[in-house]
């Protein structure tokens, strides 16, 4: 069975789940309760699970964040909403010092079943301050499970198996489509983090995205069909840990490859695709693969410029008609 | 509150109720509610612009707060620095900004404050002393102290006025550089005025869903900075302590922070739609006390103005913003070069390239 439901509706659907069948399970974030949450992800839930559970928390995201460590190491499954992911670096200390490591320099003594959520990426205008996309930022860190949904059923799955999962887990949610709709499977749809979505089933280049990029890779390929070509789109939606296996299928299927991703190119998510492809379908290759990314600049606010600064739809085309030695439009 | 009886241009001494005596003569009186009643016409058209989809990003209005800003910065003198958050387009405006660069700046011109990069919450002009507004809470605060500092070690009798929100001081960046300040105006080399606009809320919650020790102005002691609280709906009380006591941090070189009580009668930024965290009659009681209406009243009750004048003055403010707007609207967006302009500083051309 399922349902047709908003992105905010099937994440706030997977907390309440977890929250019913499972009492270490906490809420924590700034403005979550008594406020809704300022995207209403958890509006309600103050009055339902009381104080105790959803918890209102001041502005000090490296001290409330190190708590639910503390927490999550004493058995509690915190989920901390992170107002949006920009304001982590604050808490980046506990989550990169403390949550991603404690396990190992404590021999294996403990574990952090700790859920960091919140809303990532830009596009809004928000200028340099509020416009990060961070997933190989914390995808570096060995210890850390980064996880980037983009549809709804998805993002209830995931964090189904985020709250489950016994590490600390970045959920990066994709805030520019809280209102987006789409299929969710009703009750428990658990979705396992390592393993990629075939988004749009094709046979002549493989465009590779996480997040929102996956839409205008999905609106790329329908343009590039118009001109006869098809593109197979693949949704990674888990970067740590990483589904090689499915993009390498692919790519020995298209023997082309774009990958795509909002944040810079420098050390990115899109450069280690490439670097995987070339360690494991070299000779599949047609083409040299190809990456399309935010240009290296912060955040800018005027909308032009933003515009410039974001992976545009005739970006990715134009690179895909690269890699099929087509001419660019 | 140790409010000391000075003498007003005119020579009158007028008392407050609370017994402190403030002096303003009717003319500056005007003059401050020129200035305020021209911050919020700047505001009301900002939320115009906001509801228009002209202005983009985040918006936060000082609506409520006026007063703070406005009297404070009477204490400005040139070579100051003034350094704040997010909520800084009174600040900007306040200190000779031209409300044209500003309202560009918001509808993401190339000819805005500062090139249409930074948008409302990141308002500078380092040449009139604005350091900047910034977005994340708390951030800034450490930059204030630093600031502070340089003016000191640079030889200057200048002063920092650093205005953080009552929700910052959650933060670690606060204490840690509260602490700094504490340290360093020991020696006389933190010439840093803390200005607390406690306004009663961090978006959506209250400051006593805050912290367990409410008084604001007392946290300091624990770094060994003097304070005091302020009535920041009430211009002249501002004014008296402001000038008072950036008059002591330049003398001294050691911080001090006070506490301006306030309220924002508007919601916290433009996406706060419901307000379900406080009433409908809180928000009515504090538009009593709002620090325009109060000085209005003033000015009508000492027969300084009429409302005919003040009308006046009100319409020569939205007129002048008005203006502004329209060079706004008609300025065009940065140019595309701009985006990879002002990354790195230096000789060196950037392209985008690592
Ligand atoms: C580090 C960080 N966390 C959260 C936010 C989101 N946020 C923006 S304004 C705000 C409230 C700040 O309250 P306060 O310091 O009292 O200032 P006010 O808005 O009342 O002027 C919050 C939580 C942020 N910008 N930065
Ligand atoms: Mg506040």
């Amino acid at each position: 069975m399922a349902e047709t439901k908003t992105y905010r509706e099937a994440l706030r659907e997977a907390m309440v789940h977890e929250l019913d069948n499972d009492e270490s399970v906490v809420l924590m974030g700034e403005d979550i309760g008594v406020y809704g949450g300022t995207h209403l992800i958890t509006d309600g839930l103050y009055d339902e699970y009381g104080p105790n559970r959803i918890m209102d928390v001041p502005i000090s995201e490296n001290g409330f964040t190190g708590a639910a460590v503390g927490m999550a190491m004493m058995g509690m499954r915190p989920v901390v909403e992170m107002m949006t992911w920009n304001f982590s670096f604050l808490a980046a200390d506990q989550i990169i010092q403390n949550a991603a490591k404690v396990r190992y320099f404590s021999g294996g003594q403990v574990e952090v079943p700790l859920v960091i959520r919140g809303p990532n990426g830009g596009g809004v205008q928000l200028s340099a301050q509020h416009t990060h996309s961070l997933e190989s930022f914390y995808g570096h860190f060995p210890g850390l499970k980064v996880v980037a949904p983009v549809t709804p059923n998805d993002v209830k799955g995931m964090m189904l198996t985020a709250i489950r999962d016994p590490n600390p887990v970045i959920f990066l949610e994709a805030g520019a489509l809280y209102g987006t709709k789409g299929e969710v499977e009703e009750g428990d749809n658990a979705v396992p983090f390592g393993k990629a979505r075939v988004a749009r089933e094709g046979s002549d280049v493989t465009l590779i995205a996480y997040g929102r990029q996956v839409n205008l890779c999905l609106r790329a390929a329908d343009t590039l069909s118009e001109d006869g070509f098809e593109a197979e789109v693949i949704d990674l939606r888990s970067l740590r840990p990483f589904d090689e296996d499915t993009i390498v299928e692919s790519v020995e299927k298209t023997h082309r490859a774009v990958a795509v991703q909002e944040q810079w190119r420098w050390f990115g998510v899109a450069s280690e695709v490439a670097a995987i492809i070339q360690d494991r379908a070299f000779d599949s290759l047609d083409a040299p693969v190809e990456r399309v990314s935010g240009a290296e600049v912060p955040g800018p606010y005027a909308r032009n410029l933003e515009l410039m600064a974001f992976p545009s739809e005739k970006q990715v085309t134009n690179a895909a008609r690269r890699v099929l030695y087509e001419e660019e439009k | 509150m140790s409010a000391e009886n000075e003498h007003s241009e005119d020579g009158g001494v007028e008392t407050r109720e609370d017994g402190g005596a403030i002096a303003t003569s009717s003319e500056r009186l005007v003059d401050l509610y020129r200035q305020m009643a021209l911050i919020r016409a700047f505001e009301e058209a900002c939320q115009k612009g906001f509801r228009q989809g002209k202005i983009g990003g985040y918006l936060h209005v000082y609506i409520g707060q006026e007063a703070v800003a406005t009297g404070f910065l009477q204490a400005f003198e040139e070579g100051d620095r003034v350094i704040t958050a997010y909520r800084d387009h009174a600040h900007a405006l306040l200190l000779g900004s031209d409300p044209k660069e500003v309202m560009a700046e918001l509808y993401g011109k190339g000819t805005g404050l500062v090139k249409g990069k930074g948008g409302s919450m990141h308002l500078f002009d380092v040449e009139r002393g604005l350091m900047g507004g910034y977005g994340i809470v708390g951030g800034h605060i450490p930059l204030g102290v630093g600031i502070a500092y340089a003016m000191r070690y640079q030889e200057t009798d200048h002063i920092t006025q650093l205005y953080l929100g009552d929700g910052a001081m959650s933060q670690g960046a606060f204490h840690e550089a509260a602490n700094l300040a504490g340290l360093w105006g020991r020696e006389g080399q933190c010439p840093c005025l803390f200005i607390v606009e406690n306004n009663k809320y961090g978006m959506g919650t209250s400051v006593e869903r805050t912290t367990a020790m409410t008084d604001l102005a007392a946290k300091f002691d624990a770094y060994g900075i003097e304070h005091e609280k302020v009535d920041g709906m009430d211009v002249e009380a501002v004014v008296e302590a402001a000038e008072r006591v950036a008059e002591q941090v330049r003398e001294t070189g050691k911080p001090y922070a006070i506490e301006a009580l306030t309220y924002r009668t508007a919601p916290h930024g433009a996406a706060d739609f419901f307000e379900n965290y406080r009433t409908k009659e809180e928000i009515e009681e504090w538009r009593e006390r709002d620090p325009i209406g109060m000085v209005e009243h003033k000015l009508i009750e000492n027969d300084v103005l009429d409302e005919d004048k003040l009308e006046e003055i009100r319409d020569e403010a939205k007129e002048r913003i008005q203006e502004a707007v329209e060079f706004a609207d008609e300025s065009d967006e940065p140019p595309e070069e701009e985006l990879y302009t002002d990354v790195y500083a230096g000789e060196d051309e950037y392209t985008g390239e690592a």
